[in-house]
């Protein structure tokens, strides 16, 4: 229950931190997706079901506050979110390469469906200028943070493991 | 949690497609209904948006810090040319005036009503942007109790910035004029021929935006003034948008395309005004 708690106080941080400090900061007109970080971290560490459903959260908040049409951000963070939950038998709480390299992956794939559905569909083709423009930055930047990020996100999941481990 | 999973004994699959149907659902609903769904958005944005407001204020801390970075030279460099341009301007602002006083001497004569009476304005302050940067959509804290309404025109300092597009009850959201699916009906206000002024993301970083379907036979040049036109149905006839550029032929050689230079600085948007009086909208007769 304290895990579900943390993890939705830890999507509104993201949320808020990614809409309103971020963009003062931005480099190359990106921000960095501190939810895709956080999705992707919590599938990791924790598996399936948690980041399928703190993915679907995610997205909701976002398109309830940001998209016109609702759904779209939730469906594309949960498949994140359940793929990512298969890496799970991988993880390793010292293992820093992997989670990371899984952000950007997830980013990249996450970038290009947004661009399918946001800009092909309105039938802008040019997907050379756009992958230059906003994907490649966007994935750095992301990746970049990642680091930080999933470094903050993961000691807050080993501290909440903690006292459950002393008890067995 | 990993202990506790198999014996509820769900399949991931299952739950996955559970929820992509109601993702898919939720699409729909909201695309067919658009306007149903906006409660629920208020909603979700009355509770985040206090919070946003919060924050903000930490950001824009971090980004008045960083400013601060910016070296003395460049500040004095900025200075020389601004002392020059008040000087210029002072010297100009003269002759206009000397020029109003005969316009108020002849408009009494033809007892022409001022052409733009002053809107009412409202202002605003620019707390979040849309996350995504693939869009210029940014959320303002005034809302439908400050008496915003979709559809009103925002302007930052003397420039057309965009149009309220969304409203909740302490938040609306606004399209700039820059952004990539931005259309605004436009007009030269030297020659008056209309135009097309759309957002172009590939033109972004030049600081440009996309001038379409101007005449062929427009006596237009570089820098004329583009302004919001008459023929507009959303946005208020004459507020300047930025000035022209790069004028071509259109490859159906029917038409003039060019490039505009908006004169909001849409970088550094903190403050904004929120016009709050719509365009009429045409009625028929018998309603």
């Amino acid at each position: 229950m304290i895990r579900v708690l943390i993890t939705a106080v830890e999507i509104l941080f993201c949320f808020l931190l990614q809409s309103s400090v971020f963009p003062k900061i931005a480099l190359a007109n990106v921000v960095p997706d501190l939810l895709m970080i956080l999705v992707v971290t919590v599938a990791f560490t924790r598996g399936v079901f948690p980041g399928m459903f703190t993915g679907l959260a995610a997205g909701l908040l976002v398109d309830c506050c940001l998209g016109d049409v609702i759904g779209l951000y939730g469906i594309l963070y949960m498949f994140i979110g359940f793929v990512n939950g298969y890496t799970n038998r991988f993880y390793d709480s010292d293992d820093y390469i992997m989670p990371v390299a899984l952000i950007g992956i997830s980013e990249l794939v996450f970038s290009f469906f947004y661009y399918i559905f946001e800009f092909l569909l309105r039938g802008r083709l040019n997907i050379g200028y756009y992958a230059y423009r906003l994907m490649l930055p966007k994935v750095v930047y992301t990746v970049v943070m990642g680091v930080f990020f999933y470094k903050l996100f993961h000691s807050i999941h080993k501290g909440l493991l903690a006292p459950r481990k002393k008890e067995d | 949690m990993r202990k506790r999973t198999p014996k509820i004994d769900i399949r991931p699959k299952h739950v996955l497609s559970a929820c992509t149907v109601l993702c898919l659902v939720l699409i729909l609903v909201s695309f067919r209904y658009g306007d149903k769904v906006s409660p629920v958005k208020t909603a979700v944005g009355s509770v985040v948006t206090p919070m946003q407001k919060g924050i903000n204020t930490v950001g824009t801390y971090i980004a008045e810090k960083l400013d601060a970075f910016q070296s003395m030279k460049e500040l004095l460099e900025k200075n020389a040319e601004l002392e020059q341009k008040v000087a210029d301007l002072t010297y100009e602002n003269s002759i206009l005036m000397q020029d109003k006083y005969e316009l108020d001497g002849l408009r009494e004569l033809y007892k022409v009503d001022q052409k733009y009476a002053d809107y009412p304005k409202v202002a605003a302050r620019v707390i979040s942007k849309d996350t995504n940067s693939f869009y210029s959509v940014f959320t303002i804290d005034k809302g439908a109790n400050d008496g915003i309404a979709v559809d009103m025109n925002v302007l930052a300092g003397n420039g057309l910035a965009g149009i309220v597009t969304e409203v909740g009850k302490n938040y609306a959201k606004v399209r700039s004029i820059i952004d990539d699916s931005s259309y605004v009906s436009g007009m030269f206000m030297k020659t008056s021929d209309t135009c097309d002024v759309k957002g172009d993301l590939e033109l972004l970083d030049e600081g440009y935006i996309r001038i379409e379907n101007i005449s062929i036979n427009a006596k237009i040049e570089d820098n004329y003034e583009v302004v919001t036109s008459h023929i507009s149905d959303k946005y208020l006839q004459g507020i300047l948008i930025g000035y022209v550029s790069h004028i071509e032929t259109d490859s159906s050689n029917l038409s003039k395309v060019a490039y505009l230079k908006p004169v909001v600085d849409f970088e550094h948007l903190e403050e904004v005004l929120i016009i709050t009086e719509l365009k009429e909208t045409l009625q028929k007769l018998d309603e």
